[in-house]
């Protein structure tokens, strides 16, 4: 499925008719341009390259210019591969702008999520930490055992403990298209979508 | 305007009259039951003005039977029909929560007279 690359703006609320507050997400998406069209009998695999946000000449170097230039394209800061759908009708140079969706549309976001740094297991995993009274001390945020002892004498691989959380890559799924700005290119989409403001991000329809 | 504000900026209603903590307001309500609308009215002090755009929302108390009634208004909401200020409260301060703390006639509050 062809998606779009925006720039999340931040959260607001929006009214419907019937009084409701809706919590939205505002993305300003595209206008992107196709830049590249891989096919699986060339490239192994079928997908399309797509550009966003324009960047100077200067900062873009020779290779990256000269693929540029075989797409016919002005220089683009950002670029993301969507795959694995027919890819027949895109052709390289076209553009893709919000009139991809309407209202109503179900969708998928993809973005870095808000990097929260180095977090213990309460945080990060949802543990419920120890107990805060009955004689304990230093428990209150504890993950607990991370295994048995003398089998299997060592700590079984994978096991939830402290560490970077954030800064992944991540998908919301089911998000709902509100309202869509075509003159502005904005999207406006209920709940929440991973990333900070100003942080890219790829939006897709939902096959259900 | 940054971009955020400027998104929603046609969900601002216009036709909101000036009002402050301190001011005692009618609010005037639309409530839906089933497919019937009707206007349902809450008097009462100001206590609180929140946020900011679209977000904004205020805080109306009253003592209802003797027990004190708060509810928060969304400013912009569409549900809002009228808001009408009947007096001008004079106070030092922006947000009234020590009238919670007050009953009878210390939760009284000097009126402005403009």
């Amino acid at each position: 499925m062809l998606g779009i690359i925006g720039k999340k703006i931040g959260m607001s609320q929006i009214f419907r008719e019937s009084g409701e507050a809706i919590p939205v997400s505002i993305i300003e998406a595209g206008p992107c341009q196709v830049i590249q069209v891989k096919t699986s009998k060339k490239d192994g695999y079928s997908a399309v390259q797509v550009g966003f946000g324009g960047k100077p000449d200067r900062l873009t170097n020779k290779p990256e210019m000269g693929h540029f230039k075989s797409a016919k394209v002005k220089p683009y800061r950002y670029l993301e591969e969507f795959r694995d759908f027919k890819v027949d009708y895109c052709k390289v140079g076209k553009k893709i702008t919000v009139d991809l969706f309407k209202e109503g549309d179900s969708v998928k976001v993809t973005g870095i999520s808000i990097g929260k740094g180095f977090q213990g297991v309460v945080k990060r995993y949802n543990f419920a930490g120890g107990p805060k009274t009955h004689g304990q001390s230093d428990r209150l945020r504890a993950g607990g055992s991370i295994g048995a002892s003398a089998y299997p004498s060592r700590v079984i691989r994978g096991v939830k403990m402290p560490g970077r959380m954030g800064g992944k890559r991540i998908t919301t799924r089911g998000l709902q298209v509100i309202k869509i700005d075509h003159k502005n290119n904005l999207l406006y989409i209920k709940g929440a979508i991973p990333g900070p403001r100003n942080g890219i991000v790829t939006i897709r329809r939902q096959e259900s | 305007m940054d971009k955020l504000a400027a998104a929603v900026a046609d969900q601002l209603r216009t036709d909101i009259p000036e009002f402050k903590a301190g001011d005692t307001v009618i609010v005037e309500v639309k409530i839906r039951e089933g497919n019937k609308e009707r206007i349902q009215r809450f008097q009462g002090i100001v206590i609180a003005r929140k946020g900011g755009g679209v977000n904004e929302t205020f805080t109306v108390r009253k003592i209802s039977n003797g027990i004190g009634v708060e509810r928060i208004f969304l400013l912009h909401s569409p549900n809002i029909s009228r808001i009408d200020r009947i007096s001008i409260g004079k106070v030092r301060r922006a947000k009234l929560y020590y009238l919670r703390k007050l009953k009878g006639k210390a939760a009284r509050i000097k009126q402005d007279i403009r």
